[in-house]
C-alpha cells in the first residue's frame, strides 16, 4: 500500500482521534483519584474539541467532493461532516449538563465519560457508513455503550431493569435488522450501498418476485430503523428506558443517537434503496402517523416529566419521518432536497430542544430532590425565574410555537409534505401537534401559575447554566433566522 | 421464487394452529375459578423451600467474560499469522492497532482490580 | 455602503434593547445616553446616505433571506432612493430632537428608561418601514410602529383615559390593517412576489385588479394616516406624553400611510379610480378636520386636528399624482408640526399640565423662546409665502387645480377653503395661549422651559422656516424666488391672511364675538364641535352591535359548540384514549417484544398481500 493510499485514510481522522482519545481517557482516568474527575472531564472535552477541529479540517480539505475509503465501507461527504459536527457539539453539551448532576450522586465515574466517547464513535461510524457492515458495526458499538450507560447506576433497581429491557429489545431489533440486511444482500450480492442502489433498481424492474424478496427484506430493515428512532410499534423501550435511566443518561440517549438514527435511515433508505422508495415511503407513513398519534396522546396521561418527554420523542420522530417520506413523488426526486433537508433540520432542532429540556431537569435536580415529576415544576418561576424562562423556551419550541425554532422545523416538514401532495398527512400532523401543544403548555402553566410545592431548592449554577442559556437562546435565534441552518442542511442533503 | 416457500408458510400456520387451538379451547371451555391456594407454587406437595433463583459467585461470571474477550483475540490472530505474507505492512499495522486497543482494555481491567480473585 | 444601511435601523434598535432590558442597570442617564447615541449615529448615517443618493447612487438589494416557501422568498432588503433617503433623514432628525426633548419633559417620570426604549424602538420600526424593498418588511414595520404607538399612547397605563385611547387607536388601526393585509395578499396572489421592483415592473402588463389592490392598500393608509372616516383615533391618542404626540402622531408614524402610497405610486398611476377615491378622502379630511380644530379648547387636540387636516393635504397631493409634493409637505409638516407640538408641550409643562387654552393667555412675556418658535411654526403652518409650509402647500393646491380626474374639483375647493381654516385655527391658538390677559393660576406663574426643551424647539424651527428653499428639487418652477413672488399675488395667500385676521379679531382680545357666532350657527356648530358624531356612531354601530353579535356567538357558538362539543368533547376523547395507550405500556418485556413482532408481522403480511394481489 502506497503512502498516498495510507494518507487517504486520514478522511476518517475524526474517528481516529476519537478512538485514540477514548482509549487514552480510559488510562488517564485510572490515574485520576479525584471525586470531581476534573482531569478526565477536561480530557474528554479536549478530545471532543480536537475531533471537532479534525472534522473541520477534513471538511475544508474535501472541497465539497465525496470520497470512499476502507474499500468503500466508509463514505466522507458533506452530510457526514455536518452531522458529525452536530454530534460533537451535542455530546460536549451533554458532558457539561450531566457533570454536576452525576457528581452529586456519586455517579461521575470514568466509565461514564469513556462509554460516552465510545458511543459517539459508534455514532460517527454510523453517520459515515456506506455498507451494511460498517453501519451494523457502528450501531452495535453505540447501543452496547448505551446499555451499559443505562445500567451505570447499578444500585438502582429501576436502572438495571431498564437496561435489561433495553438490551433484550435492542438485541431483538438488531436481529431483525440483520435479517433484513441478509435478505437484501442475498438478492443483490453486495454490502455496499453504492452498489445496492443500482442493483436494486435493476432487480426490481426485472421481476416482480425479486422485488417482493427485496421488499420482504426491507420490512425488516425498516423495523430496525424504527426501533432505533423509537417509532410506533417499535417504541416500547423508549418510555421505560427514559424513565428508568438516571436523568443524565436519558439526556445522552435522547440527543446524539437521534442524529445517528437519522443518518442510518438516510443511508439505508435513500442511499441504499432508492429504487424501493414507493415501498418504504408507505411503511414510513404508517410508522409516522402511529408515532405522532400514540406519542402525543400517551404523553398527556403522564405524570412523570421524563416519561412525558419520552413520548414526546416518539411523536417528534414520527414528525421527522414525515420529511423522510415525502422526498420521492412518483419516481421524481425533485422534492428530495427540500424534504430530506427539512427532516435533517428537524432532527438537529429536536436534538437541541431535547438537550435543553433535559438540561433544565438536570439543573433543577438536587441531591435527594429529583426534578422529574410534573409537580416538581410547580412554581418554578418563583424559585428560579431564568431557569423557568429557559424551560418555557424549550416547551414552546417543542410545541412548535413561533418564533421558536421548533415552529420553523415543523413548518418546513409540513410544507415538504404538502409539496409531495400528501395533504391529509399534513392535516394529521398539524392536528397531532395541536394535541401535543397541550402537555407542553401544561408544564408552562405549572411553572408560572401554580404555587411551589415542597421545599425550595436552589438550582445549580456554573457553566451548565450558561450553556443552557445559550441553548435556549439559540432555539430562539434559529426560529427567527432559520435560513442559515436550513441552507446547511440542504447543502448536506445535496451531497448525498 | 417466493411462491415456492408457500408450503412452508402453510406448514407454519398449521403448526401454529395445532399448537394454539388446544390452549385456546381449554381457556374458552374449561372452568376457570382460581383462588390463592390454587395459584401458589408448590414443590412435591410441600411449600417451596427456597427461591428458585439461586445465587452464584459473580467472580465466575467475570472470569468467564474476560476469558471470552481474550479467547476471541486468538481467533483473529491465527488467520492473520497465516496470511501475514499476503497482507503485508497494512495488515501488520492493523493488527498492531487491534492489539493496542486490547492492551488498553487489559490495562484498564487490571487497574480496576478485575483480575484479583480475593 | 451596505453596512451603513444596516447601521441606520440597527443603531436605534441596539439603543432600545439596551435601555429596555438593562434599563435598571444603566440608570436614567445611561438610558438616555445610549438611546440618543443610537439615534444620533442613525441620523448621521442617514445624512450621509442622503448626500450619497443625491449624487445618484441608489440601492435595491437583499440583506438577508428569511425563508423560502413554495417559491415565494421572504427577504429583508433595502430600497434606498430619494424617497426613502429623505424619509430616513426626516425620521431620524425628528426622533433625535424628540429624544433630547424627552430628557426634560419626562424628567420626573418613573418610566423614564421604558420611555426611551419605546421611542428608540419606534425609530427602528419606522426606519424598517421606510427602507423596505418588499411588502413583507413594509408590513413588519407597519405593524411594529402600530404596536409601539399603542404602547406609547397607553404609556401612563394607570390612567383609564389613556387605556381607552390606546385601545381605540389599536382597534381603528386594525380596520386599516385589515385592508392593508388584504392588499398585500392580493399582490402576492397575482404577482407571486412581494418585491417592489418586480411587482412594479409586472403591474402594467399583468391583468391584475390594480384598482382593488390600490384601494385595499389605501384603506391601510387611511388607518395609519388617520384619514376620514378612520380618523377618530388620532385626537384621542393625545393622551400619551407630548413627545409622543410630536414624534408619532404628527411627524412620523401618521405619515407612514402617505409614504406607502407614494412608494406605491407606480401602482396608483395605473388606476384613476383609486386616485379619485384618494383625492376625495383627502379633501374631506383636510377641510372638515380643520373645521373641528376651530372649535376645540384643548391645545393638544387643536394641534391633533390640525395634523389630521394637514394629512388630508398630503392625501390630496397623492390623489393628484403629485407624489413629490406630498412628500415635500410631509417633510415641512414634520418640522412645523413638531415645533407646534413641542411648543404646546412646553406650555403645558410650564402651566403644570394644564391643556385648556381658556386658562392660558399672556404667556408671551413669560416664555419668549417658546412663543417665538411657536409663532414661526404657526406662520409656516398657515402657509405665508417664504416659509416652509407655503411651498409645499401651494404645490399641493396647484396640483389639485390642474388634476383632471373625477373629484379633482371638489378636492380643489376643499383645500382652498382649508387654507383659510388652517390660518384661522393656528392663530386662534397663538392668540389664545400667548396674547391677551393671563388666565392661568397666578400663584404658580409659568417659567420658560429648560434648555433640553428649547434647544430642540429652536433646531426644529429653523427647518420649518427654511426647508422650503429646497424647493427647486421638487417643483416644476424655475426658482424658489419666483414661486414666492407668484404666491404673494395668488388666492391662497389672501385666504391665509384673511384667516389670520379673523383669528385676530375674534381672539386677540377677550370678546364675546366667538360665542355669539357659535350661538348663531346653532346646531351646525354643535355638530362640528362634537366632531360630526363619529365617535358616537362608531360606539353605537360597532361597539353595541359587536357586543350583541359577540354575546350571541359566545352563548351559541362558544359555550355550546366549541367549549361543549369541540374542546371538552375532544379533550375527553383524547384523555380516554391516552388512558388506554397508557395501559399498553405494561412494563412487561414480553408484551413489548410481542408488539415489535406484531409490527414485523403486519409488514410481512402487507408484502405477501401485495404479492398475491
Amino acid at each position: 500500500m502506497s503512502l498516498a493510499q495510507l494518507l487517504s485514510h486520514l478522511r476518517a481522522l475524526p474517528e481516529m482521534v476519537l478512538l485514540a482519545g477514548a482509549c487514552a481517557l480510559m488510562l488517564v482516568d485510572l490515574a485520576s483519584k479525584s471525586e470531581t474527575r476534573r482531569l478526565s472531564y477536561l480530557f474528554a472535552q479536549g478530545v471532543l474539541l480536537i475531533a471537532f477541529c479534525a472534522t473541520l479540517f477534513v471538511l475544508s480539505e474535501s472541497e465539497g467532493k465525496r470520497y470512499y475509503i476502507f474499500y468503500g465501507l466508509f463514505v466522507s461527504d458533506l452530510l457526514s461532516h455536518v452531522l458529525k459536527l452536530f454530534a460533537f457539539i451535542t455530546v460536549s453539551a451533554v458532558l457539561v449538563y450531566a457533570r454536576p448532576y452525576l457528581h452529586e450522586r456519586g455517579l461521575l465515574k470514568g466509565e461514564f465519560l469513556t462509554l460516552l466517547l465510545f458511543a459517539l464513535l459508534g455514532i460517527l461510524v454510523m453517520i459515515s457508513a456506506n455498507s451494511f457492515l460498517s453501519l451494523y458495526l457502528g450501531l452495535e458499538l453505540l447501543t452496547l455503550c448505551l446499555y451499559a450507560l443505562v445500567a451505570l447506576n447499578r444500585d438502582s433497581a429501576a436502572s438495571t431493569e431498564a437496561a435489561m429491557k433495553y438490551f433484550v429489545l435492542g438485541a431483538l431489533a438488531s436481529g431483525l435488522l440483520l435479517y433484513g440486511m441478509s435478505m437484501i444482500y442475498g438478492a443483490t450480492g453486495s454490502l455496499l450501498f453504492t452498489d445496492i442502489g443500482p442493483q436494486t433498481a435493476a432487480l426490481a424492474a426485472s421481476s416482480s418476485s425479486m422485488r417482493t424478496l427485496l421488499v420482504f427484506g426491507l420490512v425488516f430493515v425498516v423495523a430496525g430503523i424504527a426501533f432505533k428512532l423509537g417509532a410506533v410499534p417499535f417504541h416500547m423501550w423508549i418510555p421505560d428506558v427514559y424513565h428508568g435511566a438516571s436523568t443524565a443518561v436519558t439526556l445522552v440517549i435522547g440527543t446524539a443517537p437521534k442524529l445517528a438514527a437519522f443518518a442510518m435511515a438516510l443511508r439505508l433508505l435513500v442511499n441504499g434503496l432508492p429504487a424501493l422508495a414507493v415501498d418504504w415511503q408507505q411503511m414510513l407513513v404508517v410508522l409516522a402517523v402511529l408515532s405522532m398519534a400514540l406519542g402525543n396522546l400517551a404523553a398527556i396521561a403522564q405524570s412523570n416529566l421524563k416519561r412525558m418527554l419520552a413520548y414526546s420523542t416518539i411523536s417528534h420522530m414520527g414528525f421527522m419521518l414525515l420529511g423522510l417520506l415525502s422526498g420521492v413523488v412518483g419516481g421524481n426526486r425533485l422534492n428530495a432536497v427540500d424534504a430530506y433537508g427539512a427532516a435533517m433540520f428537524y432532527t438537529a432542532v429536536y436534538v437541541l430542544m431535547s438537550l435543553g429540556a433535559f438540561g433544565v431537569l438536570l439543573l433543577a435536580s438536587r441531591q435527594g430532590a429529583e426534578c422529574e415529576r410534573l409537580e416538581d415544576m410547580k412554581g418554578m418561576n418563583r424559585r428560579d425565574p431564568w431557569l423557568a424562562f429557559l424551560m418555557l423556551l424549550m416547551m414552546f419550541s417543542l410545541a412548535g410555537i413561533p418564533p421558536m425554532a421548533g415552529f420553523y422545523a415543523k413548518f418546513a416538514v409540513i410544507s415538504a409534505v404538502v409539496q409531495a401532495g400528501q395533504l391529509w398527512l399534513a392535516v394529521a400532523a398539524v392536528a397531532f401537534s395541536l394535541v401535543g401543544a397541550f402537555y407542553y403548555l401544561r408544564v408552562v402553566k405549572l411553572m408560572y401559575f401554580d404555587d411551589p410545592a415542597g421545599v425550595a431548592v436552589p438550582a445549580g449554577g456554573g457553566s451548565a447554566r450558561w450553556l443552557l442559556s445559550v441553548n435556549g437562546l439559540a432555539l430562539l435565534a434559529l426560529g427567527l433566522l432559520p435560513q442559515g441552518l436550513m441552507a446547511l442542511c440542504q447543502a448536506a442533503i445535496r451531497s448525498l | 421464487m417466493l411462491a415456492e416457500y408457500f408450503p412452508i408458510l402453510l406448514f407454519i400456520l398449521v403448526g401454529l394452529a395445532i399448537g394454539v387451538a388446544p390452549m385456546l379451547l381449554g381457556r374458552l371451555l374449561g372452568p376457570n375459578r382460581p383462588d390463592p391456594e390454587k395459584l401458589s407454587p408448590y414443590e412435591c406437595g410441600f411449600e417451596a423451600f427456597e427461591d428458585a433463583r439461586m445465587k452464584f459467585d459473580v467472580r465466575y461470571y467475570l472470569v468467564a467474560i474476560l476469558f471470552i474477550l481474550f479467547d476471541l483475540e486468538i481467533a483473529f490472530l491465527f488467520p492473520w499469522a497465516v496470511a501475514l505474507n499476503d497482507i503485508g505492512m497494512a495488515g501488520f499495522l492493523a493488527m498492531m492497532l487491534f492489539l493496542g486497543i486490547l492492551v488498553v482494555g487489559f490495562a484498564y481491567e487490571w487497574a480496576k482490580g478485575a483480575l484479583e480473585w480475593e | 455602503m451596505k453596512t451603513l444601511y444596516l447601521l441606520v435601523p440597527l443603531a436605534p434598535l441596539a439603543g432600545a434593547i439596551l435601555a429596555g432590558l438593562f434599563g435598571r442597570a444603566l440608570g436614567r442617564a445611561g438610558a438616555h445616553t445610549v438611546t440618543i447615541l443610537g439615534v444620533l449615529v442613525s441620523f448621521l448615517a442617514s445624512c450621509w446616505i442622503f448626500a450619497d443618493v443625491l449624487e445618484g447612487n441608489t440601492f435595491n438589494g437583499t440583506v438577508y433571506t428569511w425563508l423560502t416557501s413554495g417559491g415565494v422568498t421572504l427577504e429583508i432588503g433595502f430600497l434606498i432612493d430619494r424617497l426613502s433617503a429623505l424619509m430616513m433623514v426626516v425620521v431620524t432628525f425628528v426622533s433625535l430632537m424628540v429624544h433630547v426633548y424627552t430628557i426634560g419633559y419626562m424628567a420626573e417620570d418613573p418610566g423614564y428608561q421604558r420611555f426611551f426604549s419605546y421611542i428608540s424602538l419606534f425609530t427602528f420600526s419606522m426606519l424598517m418601514l421606510v427602507m423596505a424593498n418588499n411588502f413583507l418588511q413594509l408590513f413588519f414595520g407597519w405593524e411594529a410602529v402600530g404596536l409601539v404607538s399603542y404602547l406609547l399612547i397607553g404609556f401612563w397605563y394607570t390612567r383609564p383615559t389613556a387605556i381607552h385611547a390606546n385601545l381605540k387607536a389599536f382597534l381603528v388601526n386594525r380596520v386599516g390593517d385589515f385592508g392593508f393585509i388584504l392588499g398585500i395578499a392580493l399582490v402576492l396572489a397575482y404577482f407571486g412576489s412581494l418585491d417592489y421592483a418586480q411587482v412594479f415592473a409586472e403591474a402594467p402588463a399583468l391583468a391584475a385588479p390594480v384598482t382593488l389592490i390600490c384601494l385595499a392598500l389605501f384603506v391601510g393608509a387611511m388607518g395609519k394616516s388617520a384619514q376620514f372616516p378612520l380618523h377618530v383615533w388620532l385626537p384621542d391618542s393625545m393622551e400619551g406624553p407630548t413627545p409622543i404626540s410630536a414624534l408619532i402622531h404628527a411627524a412620523t408614524m401618521v405619515t407612514a400611510g402617505i409614504f406607502m402610497v407614494a412608494r406605491m405610486a407606480p401602482l396608483y398611476e395605473l388606476s384613476a379610480t383609486a386616485r379619485s377615491v384618494v383625492l376625495v378622502i383627502g379633501g374631506i379630511t383636510a377641510l372638515f378636520m380643520g373645521l373641528v380644530a376651530l372649535t376645540q379648547y384643548d391645545i393638544k387636540r387643536v394641534v391633533a386636528y390640525s395634523t389630521l387636516s394637514q394629512l388630508g393635504y398630503m392625501t390630496v397631493a397623492l390623489g393628484a399624482s403629485a407624489y413629490s409634493a406630498a412628500i415635500f409637505h410631509l417633510m415641512t409638516h414634520a418640522f412645523f408640526k413638531a415645533v407646534l407640538f413641542l411648543g404646546a408641550g412646553s406650555v403645558i409643562i410650564a402651566l403644570h399640565h394644564e391643556q385648556d387654552m381658556r386658562r392660558m393667555g399672556g404667556l408671551k412675556a413669560a416664555m419668549p423662546v417658546t412663543y417665538w418658535t411657536f409663532l414661526l411654526g404657526a406662520i409656516s403652518s398657515a402657509g405665508i409665502p417664504g416659509f416652509a409650509g407655503f411651498f409645499s402647500k401651494d404645490a399641493i393646491i396647484e396640483a389639485a387645480r390642474h388634476a383632471t380626474i373625477p373629484g379633482a374639483g371638489f378636492a380643489y375647493l376643499c383645500v382652498l377653503a382649508c387654507v383659510f381654516v388652517t390660518a384661522a385655527y393656528t392663530f386662534r391658538m397663538v392668540f389664545m395661549a400667548f396674547h391677551g390677559a393671563p388666565r392661568y393660576d397666578a400663584h404658580r406663574p409659568p417659567h420658560e422651559s429648560p434648555a433640553v426643551v428649547t434647544v430642540p424647539l429652536v433646531l426644529l424651527a429653523i427647518p420649518s422656516v427654511l426647508a422650503g428653499w429646497l424647493v427647486g428639487r421638487f417643483l416644476p418652477v424655475d426658482s424658489a424666488w419666483d414661486f414666492v413672488v407668484h404666491g404673494l399675488v395668488s388666492l391662497p395667500f389672501w385666504l391665509a391672511l384673511a384667516g389670520i385676521a379673523a383669528a385676530a379679531i375674534l381672539y386677540r382680545r377677550p370678546s364675546s364675538l366667538p360665542k355669539r357666532i357659535a350661538m348663531r350657527l346653532g346646531p351646525l356648530y354643535a355638530v362640528v364641535e362634537r366632531k360630526y358624531g363619529f365617535d358616537e356612531l362608531y360606539a353605537w354601530l360597532f361597539g353595541a352591535g359587536a357586543r350583541v353579535l359577540g354575546t350571541g356567538l359566545w352563548k351559541a357558538g362558544d359555550q355550546t359548540f366549541i367549549d361543549g362539543l369541540m374542546v371538552n368533547g375532544s379533550a375527553r376523547v383524547v384523555g380516554w384514549f391516552s388512558g388506554i395507550v397508557r395501559l399498553a405500556q405494561t412494563g412487561i418485556l414480553n408484551t413489548y417484544a410481542f408488539l415489535m413482532l406484531f409490527g414485523i408481522l403486519a409488514g410481512v403480511t402487507w408484502v405477501i398481500w401485495r404479492f398475491w394481489s
